[in-house]
């Protein structure tokens, strides 16, 4: 979220769409009701179902799975066509004036420079005209047919409200109406907020869904105020912090990146990431990241990472590829390139699609390590379950070890919310049995694998055995020591910049802020974006005071919020040009002639004076991007592309299938299925009474849902017939399914390309463990391919069949 | 610090002030001592209270806990009742139909209890020491690194990339867990590394 949860109650209009909070954030959403009761605010939803969100909502209308991009485009068309446009913030925050390369262009749903066979874009022509000082072309007229304005304006003209009925299934009159509302909040003193979740990520191209959005709330000016921005609502208690923490193949933490084998050494590697200003004084933040990097260098192997040896860079792994994501170490699995595999609180069995070629996947590997509070399907993917998991045991040869953790009732830490709040937290309960924290688990696997290579040699000890691990009791560091180390220390003195004769930070000290971090190798930490969450303070995550002086719903004091406790990202942009607030009655922070100052933190130096520095800060631009230069692999705008398995062609390039840059591997291209096979869209969701496959687990929980359905049309029952309990078989070319068939008025057929559309509605919590019945998820019939940026599976809109079944099959 | 004293002794307090005035107000004053004497103290007065927070969704709400047993004072704890705390600014007291039901989370049937092994081809799992367990994932590790780290591309650089070998992280689990197991996964080369945040 660029705001957070309680934010959400300064808004004017909430849009939810890609998400349903009600249900799957219900005491979030709890936001949403104040702001409408205390504000007077709207609610807009658009889902393919009509939700528990829907039906809190003052409108609602449907859209086809998959379809989001056109829905966006139309609606940004709209507001250029009909001058709801933030003319000052658009003109002044964001690239709309700056010159694109004159090569670039759009046509037939591709941009330039695309090749077929490599299905991969030669992007050289998405760039920006750079003069003759090295800085960005502009026209702040507007009239440059190459200026990003037009070019917007033209790639959107296609998106008409014809158009997009035809495509989303959207009746005409309603999107009219919502693209109304939306155009209100242009007005300075309107603000719209984005809340939305999977239902936008789970696509072959979701982040660019997400970019339609972005980019319109920037055209609005919602981006930087309260009661705006876009808010992804996050699925787990710390899924936020695990990827600030950088647990993913490419990441190092805070969003740094691991190396490619492309860059030989340090040098080369920070060739790359200077990060310099396209305007005179731009501020361009991520200037600093070698000072972020050595930190983290020093943090991973202390006094053994020195300036002669790169600060370790050796030690890193390198990628020849641009990630080793988890769908492809899957493919790579089921080719029999996997040996040794670890699943630490996952359940992959059950979240990543195409079931079949998952347990085929998990049957090739040598041992697969599960580390859980609870009993998993994946731990067990080899037991029969009949139709439920159909496999022979003595056929699979994996071995499987299952270790016991506990679970947040039983450890101290921290985890990150939606919001970028830190929250620490403390165990009150003694773990079951024989279960131990996954640091205890961590810290022994590797204290008995640095005494193999210790005792043994190996290849590549070094990054093994010089690992930093200053810790009092080696087998089981503490959640403190860590939490300190995340933050950061000094390992020498740190000067000041301004006057090196001046000693700023004592050796040893715990830091204060990322300003403190130096590529000299006098700091150390974890993850520059938490420096600042336990200093000589104290610990800042553990703070629990819960005033609210501006009323602002920034609560400064309450745990710590990065970077740097700003509980609002980009608030500069929340104030107009001389620094004053668009909305006095909304004001976050405003310039009063020296300095920044307000209820938040700045997200600029408190001292830049306003007109100077553009309010966004970590762009070498300083602005807000509508053209999104060379960052998405699948361009520079958000342009429509059907799914992968769709009901209909895409009108813009009827031979093009998904995303044209999707990553395919060659099995799965013959496991997609055709819509004379399948001829309706299914699509996952979850259900307020379930998290995931756990609380299937709980009693309670598998007594208020116990049993797998799927949910269909009156219209689709009728025409199959189905009857409301009947038992029914849902198939795609990958696998099927048997569920309880529920027959509602919530899902109705839509109307696209002249014919009507089919939607089932698929939940995911149920496997073949815990207290619930037996059943399946969405991910046995989902196919295997993911996003063109970051690789997430496309669940939310796929094809299937379906049948009544006879009898009931027990387990 | 875990325990909130003031609302404990809030509790205490409005446990038997309560029934106290109830009396006094149907007239039964000279029976007010003796009752209050005999009133038995709200259940959770004698437990610890811990805070915490909700591991489900990332909406984050505070929760407090309520344990027989205070870990503090190096006893053993038996989570008895999760309820939602009314000073966080998020949820300010509310819980979900999942969050309500937090405890049988934690005190699920199927919990993990002691560490298990299923032997290649075996239709079930059998028990094994921790210590066992531990050498056994080392042991492998190191076999599997030595013999597939990639130390050197064909160019000559040095890459220390690990393909083989596999993890998956959990997005339950805090900062600090996966502070740990960043570093011992990165400093092995395992490359094939992700958390739920992808799907």
């Amino acid at each position: 979220m660029t705001n957070s949860w309680t934010d959400i109650k300064n808004t004017d209009l909430v849009v939810i769409m890609g998400g349903n909070a009600a249900e799957a954030h219900p005491c979030g959403f709890k936001w949403v009701t104040e702001a409408k009761a205390k504000r007077g605010a709207k609610l807009i939803v658009v889902d393919p179902r009509f939700t528990r969100s829907a039906s809190v909502a003052d409108y609602y209308a449907p859209i086809r799975p998959g379809t989001d991009i056109a829905w966006l485009m139309g609606v940004i068309r709209w507001c250029i066509e009909n001058d709801k446009v933030q003319w000052d913030y658009v003109k002044n925050y964001t690239n709309a004036t700056y010159l694109v390369n004159e090569d670039f262009g759009w046509e037939d749903g591709l941009f330039t420079g695309y090749d077929p066979e490599t299905r991969n874009y030669d992007q050289s022509s998405w760039e920006y005209q750079i003069g003759e000082d090295g800085f960005v072309r502009t026209d702040p007229t507007l009239q440059d047919p190459h200026c990003v304005w037009n070019l917007l304006k033209a790639h959107v003209d296609v998106y008409t409200p014809e158009f997009v009925e035809n495509v989303c299934g959207t009746p005409k009159d309603r999107y009219l109406k919502i693209c109304e509302m939306i155009g209100e909040t242009s007005a300075p003193d309107k603000v719209m907020t984005s809340m939305y979740a999977l239902g936008w990520t789970q696509h072959s191209k979701g982040s660019q869904n997400i970019r339609g959005m972005a980019m319109l709330q920037l055209l609005l000016g919602n981006i930087g105020l309260a009661g705006g921005g876009m808010n992804a609502l996050r699925g787990h208690s710390n899924i936020q912090g695990l990827t600030d923490v950088g647990l993913m193949s490419n990441l190092i933490p805070g969003y740094l990146a691991i190396p490619r084998e492309s860059e030989t050494d340090y040098a080369t590697y920070m060739s790359t990431r200077g990060n310099k200003p396209l305007f005179p004084n731009q501020m361009s933040y991520l200037q600093n990241y070698g000072k972020f990097m050595v930190s983290f260098m020093k943090a991973m192997w202390g006094d053994k990472a020195t300036a002669e040896n790169g600060w370790g860079y050796d030690w890193l792994p390198k990628l020849d590829i641009a990630q080793y994501d988890a769908l492809r170490m899957f493919d790579m699995m089921a080719n029999g390139q996997v040996n040794l595999y670890f699943c630490q609180g996952f359940n992959p069995l059950l979240a990543f699609p195409n079931r079949a070629k998952m347990t085929e996947a998990f049957g090739k590997l040598k041992l697969l390590v599960v580390m859980d509070p609870l009993e998993t399907e994946t731990a067990a993917f080899w037991e029969n379950h009949g139709i439920y998991n159909d496999v022979d045991p003595a056929q699979i040869q994996t071995e499987v070890l299952e270790l016991p953790t506990t679970c947040f009732a039983e450890d101290d830490g921290a985890t990150v919310n939606s919001g970028r709040w830190l929250q620490w937290h403390w165990k009150g309960a003694t773990p079951p049995g024989e279960a131990k924290t996954d640091t205890w688990i961590m810290a022994n696997v590797f204290q008995r694998l640095r005494k193999l290579y210790a005792e043994e040699g190996g290849k590549a000890p070094e990054p093994i055995l010089n690992l930093a691990w200053d810790y009092a009791d080696p087998e089981e560091p503490t959640a403190e020591e860590l939490a300190r180390e995340l933050n950061g220390r000094a390992i020498g003195p740190v000067h000041d910049p301004a006057d090196p004769a001046k000693v700023l930070v004592e050796p040893g000290k715990q830091l204060s802020g990322f300003g403190q971090l130096r590529d000299d190798g006098s700091t150390m930490a974890g993850c520059w974006i938490y420096t600042g969450c336990w200093t000589e303070d104290g610990n800042m995550m553990a703070r629990r005071d819960n005033s609210d002086p501006g009323d602002m719903g920034t609560f400064q004091n309450w745990s710590f919020s990065w970077p740097a406790n700003r509980r609002v990202l980009y608030n500069r942009a929340s104030c107009d040009l001389s620094g004053k607030p668009w909305d006095p009655t909304r004001k976050l922070i405003e310039w009063d002639g020296q300095k920044w100052a307000g209820f938040d933190v700045p997200d600029i130096a408190v001292t830049a004076k306003p007109g100077e520095v553009g309010p966004f800060i970590m762009t070498p631009e300083g602005t807000g991007r509508f053209f999104s230069r060379r960052l998405m692999r699948d361009g520079p705008f958000p342009s429509h592309m059907e799914p992968f398995e769709s009901p209909v062609e895409n009108p813009l390039n009827p031979a093009m299938r998904g995303n044209p840059v999707a990553r395919m591997f060659e099995g799965d291209l013959a496991q997609l299925g055709d819509r004379s096979e399948f001829p309706f869209v299914a699509t996952s969701y979850r259900l307020t009474e379930h998290f995931h496959y756990w609380t299937k687990h709980n009693r309670v929980n598998a007594v208020l849902q116990p049993e797998f359905f799927v949910e269909i049309s009156e219209e689709l029952a009728a025409e199959r017939g189905i009857a409301k309990g009947d038992r029914v078989r849902v198939w795609s070319k990958r696998g099927q399914v048997w569920a309880k068939a529920l027959v509602t008025r919530r899902i109705r057929p839509l109307i696209c390309d002249g014919k009507p559309v089919h939607v089932v509605g698929i939940p995911i919590h149920w496997g073949f463990k815990g207290a619930a019945r037996k059943g399946f998820g969405s991910n046995t019939l989902g196919p295997f391919v993911g996003d063109a940026n970051i690789e997430t599976p496309e669940f939310k809109a796929y094809l299937v069949n379906i049948e009544r079944a006879e009898g009931e099959v027990m387990a | 610090m875990t325990i909130d004293l003031s609302r404990r002794g809030f509790l205490a307090l409005a446990g038997t002030g309560v029934a106290t005035t109830t009396l006094g107000a149907m007239g039964f004053g000279a029976a007010e001592a003796a009752e209050a004497a005999h009133v038995r103290p709200f259940k959770l007065v004698a437990t610890t209270e811990t805070r915490n927070i909700c591991t489900y969704c990332s909406v984050a709400c505070g929760i407090i806990m309520y344990s027989k047993g205070d870990l503090a004072a190096g006893e053993t704890a038996e989570l008895l009742h999760i309820e939602g705390d009314a000073d966080h600014p998020t949820n300010r007291g509310t819980l979900c139909p999942k969050g309500a039901a937090l405890k049988d989370y934690v005190r699920a049937e199927t919990r993990l209890t002691r560490p298990r092994y299923r032997a290649p081809g075996a239709d079930r799992f059998q028990d094994i020491g921790w210590d066992e367990a531990l050498d056994k994932i080392a042991r492998a590790l190191k076999d599997d690194r030595d013999a597939n780290l990639i130390e050197k591309n064909d160019k000559g650089t040095t890459v220390n990339r690990w393909t083989t070998t596999g993890y998956l992280a959990a997005s339950a689990t805090t900062n600090e867990t996966a502070w740990l197991t960043y570093k011992t996964v990165r400093a092995m080369g395992i490359v094939g590394f992700d958390n739920q945040a992808r799907v």
